[in-house]
């Protein structure tokens, strides 16, 4: 173990020993906070989630976090993994632990809390204490601003979130969705109620509910939920949300990705949602 | 390893084809190459060397070894020969060249206990969830792959005889009602539950760890001792049922031990390692071209061939998309299908399929 971490440390002539220098990190949020306590650098290793910042997408790819290759992982020589509280399959973590690596797992919940967390874990792991405080301030201003301009919102907007629309088939984002989180931040209100996580909903509940805006994710390709699809969608397209063109597209990772970019995304949201506050 | 030389301890005993030989070399190559290939570059040689001269050989090099490439081979090659002598099995006992495990429920069984257990774990009591750790998917998809088969068989019986087109259709009918539970099953499932069974019905061989091996080489490797017992009669039942039973064979006897075979191999296979397709129907197709519809051959180089093919298919499933592994089911239906396809078209008019 000592001579492992001596040999990885000459190989990539690393800082100091107590730095760990070949990092690995799973799950979109906390790359992005490795990157923003400025240890990019030190990443040989993403995962497929981890798509922020661009520079990071050169790196390898080391599969989908909850179906991790042992060997895999291994073959990249890490002495540190940061993952999400999901990384599997148990089997592989287990592996990855008795063949000495560092593997930290992080708190996995899509709230503000749960970002302070992960910035302080892994400030800790990869011995930036003083940059995960200062980030976590920073964080901390930004979200107090986003609060502000939430609470001076006087009748919240009722938001549905389209994840996808396959078929004519609405999946929405439901109660304790990381998408009704964002959405809450921003001073909305989610409008798909009565349903858990991430689910289809009928055309009529969606006629019921009639949302002021609907909010999507821009992206390109087969999963893409364009303008074009909404106003064509027997009941998407009789929404209020529809008829007054209160669409809302933005980077998925950014918006449900709960991670430092989250004030941001926020603020972002809240200005598309009551773009007359704004004016 | 323990396989390999079972392998050759029945090419002695028996008069060697030479087909057979070709078949123990081809799995010896595919071991051989499993162990020494891999993402993290550690090669057998180098290693054997290091074990020889003595030299210390590092935690990394050992846990790769050992402890991922090694017990990954071990269970390739007890998923892929229980596979393919379960498939074997079933196409005798149906005379039917497109029977597979799952048309006795073991395949939908396995699953609706599976994505049960991903989905509904978080209800169960804590000191159960604790009790079986890692193991609770596997032991439900067990559970369900038995649970499965003896209800069909119960279905299927009356008064003492088994009827193979009752068998049939209601495991069509229980396959379905399976699916269905599943889906509800499904529906239920959040977003990472989702991603789980979906992974989980692909297949994968990672994750074997000495436990599940040990257990798992329990029931398929007596299984696989015992289903080339079967040879004989399986070989008569060609001929019809009323045939066998005149040439003196207890056909209930043999339904019943069929079944019950098939259920240890398949069920502990799918349980080890998912939803893998293809390998019970290629593998004793590609052996009755070769080598002829010979029981007696047939199931013994159905485990041969079908541990060798399986142990390549993950190789290549750990290798084309390094340092990521792509699901074997995957593999083994790409592979797997054109080739049945290829076999379909060359076979056109032989044996009414």
């Amino acid at each position: 173990m000592k001579r492992l971490a001596l040999i990885a440390a000459l190989l990539t002539a690393g800082p100091a020993l107590a730095e760990p220098a070949r990092v690995i990190s799973l799950g979109g949020a906390v790359t992005e906070i490795v990157a923003a306590l400025g240890a990019e650098d030190r990443l040989v290793a993403r995962d497929t989630t981890s798509e922020y910042p661009e520079a990071i997408t050169k790196l390898p790819d080391v599969g989908y976090v909850r179906a991790l290759s042992a060997e895999g992982v291994l073959a990249l020589a890490p002495d540190l993994i940061l993952a999400e509280a999901t990384a599997g399959p148990p089997e592989a973590v287990e592996t990855l632990k008795a063949a000495g690596v560092d593997f930290v797992a992080l708190p996995g919940d899509p709230s503000v809390q749960g970002v302070r967390e992960k910035i302080a874990v892994v400030g800790a792991a990869l011995d930036r204490k003083e940059e995960a405080q200062a980030l976590t301030a920073s964080f901390d201003a930004e979200m107090d601003a986003v609060r502000k301009s939430a609470g001076a919102v006087a009748t919240p907007k009722r938001v549905l979130f389209v994840l996808s629309l396959q078929n004519g088939r609405v999946m929405a984002g439901g109660e304790g969705s990381s998408a009704e989180a964002i959405i809450e931040l921003a001073g909305g209100v989610n409008a798909a109620t009565g349903l858990a996580g991430y689910k289809p909903v009928t055309d009529e509940a969606i006629l019921a509910a009639d949302p002021d805006v609907i909010l999507t994710m821009d992206r390109e390709g087969e999963m893409a939920v364009t303008e074009r699809d909404i106003l064509a969608h027997p009941a998407l397209g009789q929404t209020r949300a529809a008829r007054g063109g209160a669409l809302v597209a933005m980077d998925g990772m950014l918006l449900l990705g709960f991670g430092p970019r989250t004030p941001q995304a926020a603020q972002a949201l809240h200005a598309a949602l009551y773009p007359e506050a704004e004016g | 390893m323990a396989m390999t030389s079972l392998a050759l301890l029945v090419a002695i005993r028996s008069p060697c084809a030479p087909l057979r030989l070709g078949l123990i070399a081809l799995l010896v190559i595919a071991a051989a190459l499993s162990l020494g290939t891999g993402a993290a570059g550690v090669s057998l040689p180098q290693v054997l060397g290091q074990c020889l001269t003595g030299a210390e050989i590092s935690t990394r090099d050992r846990v790769v070894l050992l402890d991922i490439r090694l017990p990954r081979l071990v269970m390739g090659l007890m998923v892929g020969a229980a596979l393919a002598v379960a498939g074997a099995v079933m196409q005798g006992l149906f005379r039917n060249p497109l029977a597979d495990p799952g048309i006795i429920g073991v395949g939908a069984g396995a699953g609706l206990g599976a994505v049960a257990m991903i989905v509904l774990s978080g209800f169960l009591p804590a000191a159960i969830a604790a009790f079986f750790g890692t193991w609770l998917v596997p032991v439900a998809a067990f559970g369900g792959a038995w649970t499965a088969t003896l209800l069909l068989y119960r279905v299927a019986s009356r008064s003492g005889q088994v009827s193979i087109a009752t068998l049939l259709l209601a495991g069509i009918a229980l396959a379905a009602l399976a699916g269905a539970l599943t889906g509800i099953l499904t529906y239920l499932a959040d977003d990472t539950q989702l991603r789980d069974l979906t992974f989980w019905g692909m297949g994968s061989l990672a994750g074997a760890s000495d436990m599940k091996l040990l257990v798992g080489g329990l029931l398929i490797g007596p299984a696989l001792i015992l289903t080339p017992r079967l040879a004989r009669g399986l070989n008569a039942l060609a001929l019809g049922e009323a045939t066998a039973a005149h040439m003196g064979h207890d056909i209930e006897r043999l339904k019943h031990r069929a079944v019950i075979g098939v259920a240890a191999l398949a069920g502990a296979a799918v349980a080890m390692a998912g939803g893998i397709g293809f390998v019970g129907i290629v593998v004793p197709h590609l052996l009755r071209i070769a080598g002829g519809p010979d029981h007696k051959t047939l199931l013994v180089d159905a485990a041969l061939l079908g541990a060798a093919l399986l142990v390549l298919a993950d190789l290549i499933a750990r290798l084309v998309v390094a340092p990521a592994e792509l699901p074997i089911g995957i593999v083994t239906a790409i592979l797997g299908a054109p080739v049945f396809l290829w076999i379909l078209i060359r076979r056109q008019g032989l044996g009414g399929v």
